[in-house]
């Protein structure tokens, strides 16, 4: 499918050609990403620079400051351009977007809203349903583009020239049919639909209209507004089989003899919803049919690895370079500088030396220990035999401890399994609405593929703590699988798989608890906690509170490995 | 390029009440704004501060001084002739330090020369103007903390690093913030003035407006914004006229009744609420131009100043809208 690669080199030229479209970023493909980033290259004036911007850059050499250590050696002030001011009029590529910081997200934003003054290039290497580059940076840039269908043979594809184009305008009908799609795909934001809005323009620029048309709202529609939809368009009464062939023309003529006021700007919104629709990737129609539209996979956590070298309790100075937030320890930084001074003065002092001569050696920067976020991640089984008894009880519990992570600012996690296999309902997140929802979405029913639930829990824990934060895992289950790990039925494979699973928690010195919902104590339920190498936690006939009760107990600092 | 005029936003009524609100009294304690992304938040504040009449300042001086009481800052401020700056609006970067934002040792002079001269930070510089904070949910809570502390006081006090320097910061807090991304500890919450919900204009021909403008506006925004001075100097006018007013507003008893009423019914902890909504409703009385506060003007602002106040029922799905609207028509219709 060569679409994609052409969609994209596209958006390259109608970028070229309108930088108030922000940018774009481009999803997966190594090679043609690389490519359509050379296009931009090829159409825009040869010294345009281009900046990458490395996910580790601290915020002096982002926003320019003083450079302490030239400074020193020095004896002058040295400032330091930042890169922001470096790629003004040209282009800023971020590798790896999806793992950017929120604070240098926040200052890249910052200067695209103040200056507009550069193409932004997010290169997303997350993998299919992982995060997404700071919805701050995806708002801004128009394009959210896909190269994973492009082929090593699409490659040979020549690059687009520059071109210049003179200016055209959107009549008020084209704009409302544009508000109308944006409206029906449910894309509420109003940058996008200004930027589908200046690419119609643009796209009819390129062709050499003075007024844009039906292609240039499709282009605009397929580019910008599907990739954001949160909605699939309400079906016309009749589905769209393929509409008789010959009867178009007919109506078409009749529409050309008939007024103007026979054509409704609606037509053209439907063909551009059928634009839409073709661009929206099925596995996104299917998030979207289930009620739950693909928003960003991050709570309000993300971007809190704050180094320990931040805040939190004092634990003394070390060596290091201060800036971006790492504070100097001043005292300790003379008291490293002092002992050397008369060595030091008989070298010739360099210009505008002060008193005391310091070396970039001597710096010493502030120290603090910083206790990781916990993220609660619950594993609910929502299967038939726990749905029976406990399933309201199980989520009144997860509506306690959420009221609770609130107020502490904690993350909670939500994984369900029933059926066949076992899925994550809510990623972390510190939002008390989307938690509260996506429990009350919560079904009951089916076999329980407990094998499957304590596998995607493990996944998800490692993906937890990958990210600086401690996970800690809350299983509700009353531990009769019958459900094996590959999703067929029969009870001996089912619990042998749980086991199985089981023991990779205590491989992965994970701390977790498994409280037993099942109605009286059962042996299964036990076996798996020991397993897990977690706390059993029997809770015959409890409320939530009892329930919440006992995650308190056992998420206390008191640790079983310490 | 000139900024996009206050009067050319398109809906968005209540926060553009809310900010007019904080412009006539800015001790209101700044504005929360909840909503997605996208729907004109930070417009609509930054086109109030290019709004407003330019400011004097005495030159040299990094703390913003005004003419009419100079030299109240920590230094240099030796500067004897005063020039006009326009009102400052500070856009606070996510993921800003706390030595951006209070102000810090100037590392270089000390290590060089051994000074001990304080760097003023981001608060310093929106002394008098705006400060606006973006996703303050995602904000470090100490930091958000300290912020809400500067913006009650008024003053900035700094003790670390050997340093001991305090200075003016007088500022209209916004924030903003999409609950759906996490939220604010309510702690917090109480501490803003107002609070608004913005949602992006749903009708189609508002967002065809918008279009219109944004396109009118990216064209020339010389010519643009030239076309709606005219409406701009309305709003102005108004909003001096408030000022004017709001001195001698008087607060009939029965109003005071009402409002405590009003709080309780809602069930509002604390005095901060209700103090609040006195104030924000002599504001919005001043201006409308009345002479003295109504009953109706409690009403109108009462879910700005108190929506954020309640207490969250994790079980009851209505908004807090819905719960100060129903308890308004219980007992007061």
């Amino acid at each position: 499918m060569t679409d994609q690669l052409a969609d994209a080199l596209l958006a390259a030229r109608l970028l070229a050609q309108d930088p108030s479209l922000g940018g774009m970023c481009l999803r997966g493909g190594g090679p043609a990403r690389d490519m359509v980033i050379e296009a931009l290259r090829a159409l825009l004036p040869s010294e345009t620079p281009f900046r990458r911007l490395p996910g580790h850059i601290d915020d002096d050499r982002l926003s320019g400051g003083t450079d302490i250590a030239a400074s020193l050696a020095s004896g002058t002030l040295v400032l330091q351009r930042g890169l922001l001011a470096e790629v003004s009029g040209g282009v800023l590529i971020i590798p790896m977007a999806e793992r950017l910081r929120i604070d240098i997200a926040g200052r890249v934003s910052q200067a695209m809203d103040n200056e507009r003054a550069f193409l932004l290039i997010l290169l997303d290497d997350g993998a299919e349903g992982d995060d997404r580059p700071p919805p701050a940076l995806m708002e801004r840039v128009a394009f959210d583009l896909s190269l994973n269908a492009v082929r090593p043979a699409d490659l040979a594809t020549p690059l687009p020239v520059p071109e210049t184009a003179t200016p055209a305008t959107l009549d008020s009908e084209d704009m409302s049919a544009l508000a109308a799609t944006a409206t029906a795909l449910g894309v509420t934001s109003l940058r996008p639909l200004l930027h589908a809005a200046a690419a119609a323009r643009t796209h009819a620029a390129l062709a050499g209209r003075a007024l844009a048309e039906m292609a240039d709202l499709e282009a605009a529609t397929r580019l910008i507004l599907a990739p954001r939809a949160t909605q699939l368009p309400a079906e016309a009464e009749a589905p769209p089989p393929p509409p008789p062939a010959p009867e178009q023309p007919e109506r078409e003529q009749e529409q050309n003899e008939s007024d103007e006021d026979d054509t409704p700007p609606d037509i053209p919104e439907d063909l551009l919803i059928e634009a839409a629709r073709a661009m929206i990737p099925p596995d996104v129609l299917d998030l979207i049919a289930k009620g739950r539209a693909q928003r960003s996979a991050r709570g309000g956590g993300q971007g809190r690895r704050t180094g320990s070298a931040m805040r939190g309790k004092p634990l003394g100075a070390r060596p290091g370079m201060p800036g971006g937030g790492v504070r100097m320890a001043l005292v300790d930084t003379l008291r490293a500088a002092i002992p050397w001074q008369p060595l030091r003065r008989l070298d010739p002092a360099p210009e505008g030396a002060g008193p005391i001569r310091f070396r970039r050696d001597d710096l010493r920067v502030r120290r603090f220990e910083e206790r990781a976020t916990t993220v609660t991640l619950f594993c609910v089984d929502a299967s038939g035999s726990a749905a029976m008894s406990r399933l309201a009880e199980a989520k009144g519990a997860v509506e306690l401890i959420l009221a609770q992570a609130y107020v502490k600012r904690a993350e909670v996690a939500l994984l369900a399994f029933r059926g066949t296999g076992a899925e994550l309902l809510l990623p972390p997140t510190r939002s008390l609405t989307r938690a509260k929802r996506a429990l009350s979405e919560l079904p009951g029913g089916g076999g329980t593929p407990l094998a499957s639930g304590i596998a995607l829990a493990r996944q998800l824990a490692d993906a937890i703590a990958a990210r600086g934060r401690t996970p800690m895992l809350v299983f509700l289950t009353d531990g009769s699988a019958n459900i094996a790990a590959d999703g067929s039925p029969g009870r001996a494979q089912a619990n042998a798989d749980a086991l199985t699973a089981a023991r990779t928690i205590a491989a992965g010195r994970l701390d977790a608890v498994v409280i037993d919902i099942s109605p009286r104590p059962r042996p299964e339920a036990a076996r798996v906690a020991e397993a897990m190498r977690a706390r059993y936690l029997p809770l015959p006939f409890a409320d939530a509170k009892a329930l919440n009760a006992a995650v308190a107990l056992a998420t206390q600092p008191e640790r079983k490995r310490a | 390029m000139a900024r996009f005029p206050f009067s050319a936003i398109v809906g968005q009524d209540e926060m553009k009440l809310a900010l007019l609100i904080a412009a006539v009294d800015p001790t209101i304690g700044g504005v929360m704004v909840f909503g997605d992304r996208g729907t004109g938040k930070s417009t609509a504040a930054r086109a109030l501060a290019s709004l407003l009449p330019p400011i004097m300042v005495m030159d040299g001086c990094r703390f913003g001084c005004s003419p009419e009481s100079p030299r109240a800052c920590p230094g240099p401020c030796e500067g004897t002739k005063a020039s006009k700056r326009p009102v400052p609006f500070v856009d606070l970067p996510l993921g800003a330090t706390e030595d951006r934002v209070l102000g810090s040792l100037d590392l270089e002079r000390a290590l060089r020369t051994g000074e001990k001269v304080f760097e003023p930070g981001l608060l310093a510089r929106a002394h008098r103007g705006f400060l606006y904070i973006d996703e303050i949910n995602l904000l470090e809570d100490h930091l958000v903390d300290l912020l809400l502390d500067v913006a009650a006081s008024g003053e900035n006090v700094v003790e670390r690093e050997g340093l001991s320097v305090r200075h003016k910061a007088r500022f209209v807090l916004i924030g903003s913030g999409n609950p759906e991304e996490g939220e604010l500890r309510p702690q917090l919450l109480d501490r803003f003035g107002l609070s608004v919900e913005v949602r992006t204009p749903r009708a189609i021909d508002d967002r065809v407006e918008i279009m219109r403008r944004c396109a009118a506006h990216d064209a020339d925004s010389n010519v643009f914004a030239a076309n709606w001075a005219e409406e701009d100097d309305k709003v102005l006018h108004q909003i001096a006229r408030g000022q004017k007013r709001l001195a001698k507003m008087d607060v009939p008893d029965d109003v005071l009744v009402d409002a405590a009423r009003l709080c309780s019914a809602i069930g509002v902890d604390g005095l901060r609420g209700e103090l609040t909504l006195m104030r924000a409703a002599r504001a919005y009385a001043a201006l409308k131009g009345a002479k003295l506060v109504r009953r109706e003007h409690l009403l109108h602002i009462a879910p700005l100043a108190l929506r954020h106040r309640l207490r969250r029922d994790v079980l009851d799905e209505s908004g807090s809208t819905a719960r100060i609207e129903r308890t308004i028509a219980e007992h007061f219709v």
